[in-house]
């Protein structure tokens, strides 16, 4: 009996230690190659170059420009709408309400949603139904459906944080809903909210599905955002899976996507280290 | 509304349901896109056609599914079968037994995974993968490498997801736990697993919610042959990637079959998270007649 004991023993704790290593294994080996080929074609005037003969040369500069955009009206767009909602369903909607539950559900929903299948939303809605075509403005549009419950959550959740005695604080000194909301919640969760629109930036500037059927495969500089304009990530796609001989590029951009989703993460990390969120506003 | 004191504060609550309740018409609005754009193929082609044994060629008026579906749910059940045990493993390391600088790097290492985006992953798997496949056993592009790349895209959620379970341990469990001088795995099974099994049932049904749904490293890896799979080594095409390589040029019943297609998928995943809502409550009821059980 006990040497079975022992042998399970051991067994489990192998498990434990191999487990990790297999992960750290598997990130360098997908890393590691990126790096190595991606680097040699990296430079400045790749990064500002327009593409030329579908990719193969060139640069990815109108295709950084016009991922920019897309990014920008996702943000414009979902930064209010769940910043409201956030806001209502930590302050305004009790856990067991009936109406926050079923916000709530499906928001969890709306989070598990694949991503292509908001791509086909987006093209029946944003292209057809509302006719902006392939442009930048269907896709920002259909990214920002799909960030809008991490959004919400991240900022529901910074929200909760902030300590009951401010508000507890607000409501003695008589302030309306209208000013505890502006000049009390607002400003104590704003590391948090920021950190999830960061988050959330990096999750949109991921995405390749969404963008397909929405904001297209153009790779020209885009005149305005009602122009179809292709992002970094469906450009690697396209690169790598239709255009042979654009590997050394697919590489660049890729690592070009790898670099920018870092930094992005680590600044959203570096807010929450940096405003200790939690600790202070407990107090 | 005299619960607010005045008229501004009346439009400000007003603006915020407003926003709540735009999320929330959210999911119903993308089902009711997708439903109005799949009815035509709905009426013309019988509801059991789509589920036979049979043939996907939408230009002779075929629209079996059941290939796609059924590499979908290969595909998403190796992955877990394999990205599971790793994550549920490397939580457990991260949790009781990774301290400072090894803790440190291994929370970059499932970081940086977490946030890969997916068409990097399909990238890779293309480039690096799939040549090291084909030198086992040719064509290379198949279910296994498609199974392979979606397990290390799955393993940082379920990690993540069961670390985050721990924290609803008891402090007091852990601490008489570690004085009873318990051995790592009575520690775990003793201790641990009583209280976070349905976090770790939750973890694995939103890994593989996210997996079904993934499109872009399926198409890249998995060969895109619609056909059933007679060995790990063939290609097959996923539910998402069909829709993904033909909705550039489908019309018509062709187009609106991919919808239904698309219909499908966000009818599985919101299954799939119905019933990791439901666990935790079914299983919650459990914890309490646990108690720890002493050590042989």
């Amino acid at each position: 009996m006990k040497t079975i004991r022992s042998r399970q023993s051991l067994l489990f704790d192998a498990a434990t230690l191999v487990a990790p290593l297999i992960i750290l294994c598997a990130s360098l080996a997908l890393l590691f190659p990126v790096f190595v080929h991606g680097i040699t074609p990296l430079s400045w005037d790749f990064l500002f170059s327009e593409p030329l003969k579908s990719g193969r040369a060139g640069g990815i500069g109108s295709i950084l420009f016009s991922n920019a955009l897309i990014l920008l009206v996702c943000m414009l767009v979902s930064m209010p709408i769940s910043l409201g909602a956030a806001i209502y369903l930590s302050e305004f909607s009790p856990k067991q309400n009936y109406f926050g539950r079923i916000i709530r559900l499906s928001l969890d929903v709306l989070s598990g949603t694949p991503s292509i299948v908001f791509g086909l939303f987006g093209n029946v809605l944003f292209c057809r139904v509302m006719g902006l075509g392939f442009s930048i403005a269907s896709g920002g549009l259909t990214l920002a459906c799909m960030v809008l419950p991490l959004m919400i959550r991240s900022g529901e959740e910074g929200l909760r944080m902030v300590s009951h005695d401010f508000r507890r604080g607000a409501a003695a000194l008589g302030f309306s809903a209208k000013s505890t909301v502006f000049s009390i919640l607002i400003p104590c969760a704003a590391p948090s909210l920021i950190a999830g629109f960061v988050v959330s930036l990096g999750r949109a500037l991921a995405e390749t599905a969404a963008l397909i059927f929405t904001s297209g495969y153009v790779d020209r500089m885009p005149e305005s955002i009602f122009d179809s304009g292709r992002s970094l990530s469906v450009h690697i796609f396209d690169l790598s899976m239709n255009v042979p001989g654009g590997d050394t590029n697919a590489y660049a951009s890729t690592l070009t996507l790898v670099l920018l989703i870092f930094i992005i993460n680590t600044v959203a990390t570096l807010i929450v280290r940096h405003w200790q969120i939690g600790r202070n506003l407990h107090g | 509304m005299s619960r607010f004191k005045s008229r501004s504060d009346f439009i400000l609550v007003g603006l915020l349901r407003v926003c709540a309740v735009i999320s929330a018409l959210l999911v119903s609005s993308i089902i009711f896109f997708l439903w109005s754009e799949t009815r035509p193929v709905l009426q013309t082609v019988p509801l059991q056609s789509f589920f036979k044994n049979g043939f996907w060629s939408p230009s002779e008026g075929q629209y079996s599914l059941a290939p796609m579906i059924a590499a979908s749910l290969l595909t998403t059940l190796i992955a877990i079968g394999i990205a599971g045990p790793i994550g549920v493993f490397a939580a457990i390391f991260s949790h009781l037994f990774a301290r400072g600088l090894i803790r440190n790097i291994y929370r970059i290492c499932i970081g940086v995974l977490a946030g890969i985006p997916s068409v990097v992953f399909g990238f890779w798997g293309l480039i690096q993968l799939v040549p090291l496949v084909n030198r086992w056993h040719p064509p290379g592009a198949s279910l296994l490498t498609g199974s392979l790349v979606l397990a290390i895209m799955i393993v940082p959620t379920v990690a993540l997801l069961t670390e985050a379970s721990f924290a609803s341990v008891p402090r007091s469990t852990l601490h008489g736990a570690y004085a009873l001088g318990m051995s790592r795995l009575g520690l775990f099974r003793s201790a641990i697993f009583p209280y976070c099994r349905s976090g770790v049932v939750t973890a694995v049904l939103l890994a593989a919610g996210r997996a079904i749904g993934e499109t872009m490293a399926m198409v890249m890896v998995c060969g895109n042959i619609v056909q059933f799979p007679d060995s790990l080594f063939d290609p097959v095409r996923t539910l998402p990637a069909n829709i993904a390589l033909e909705m550039a040029y489908a019309t018509g019943l062709h187009r609106s079959a991919l919808f239904w297609s698309g219909l499908l998928l966000i009818l599985i995943v919101t299954g799939l998270i119905v019933v990791s809502q439901i666990i935790p409550r079914k299983l919650s009821h459990e914890n309490h007649t646990i108690e720890a059980k002493p050590p042989l």
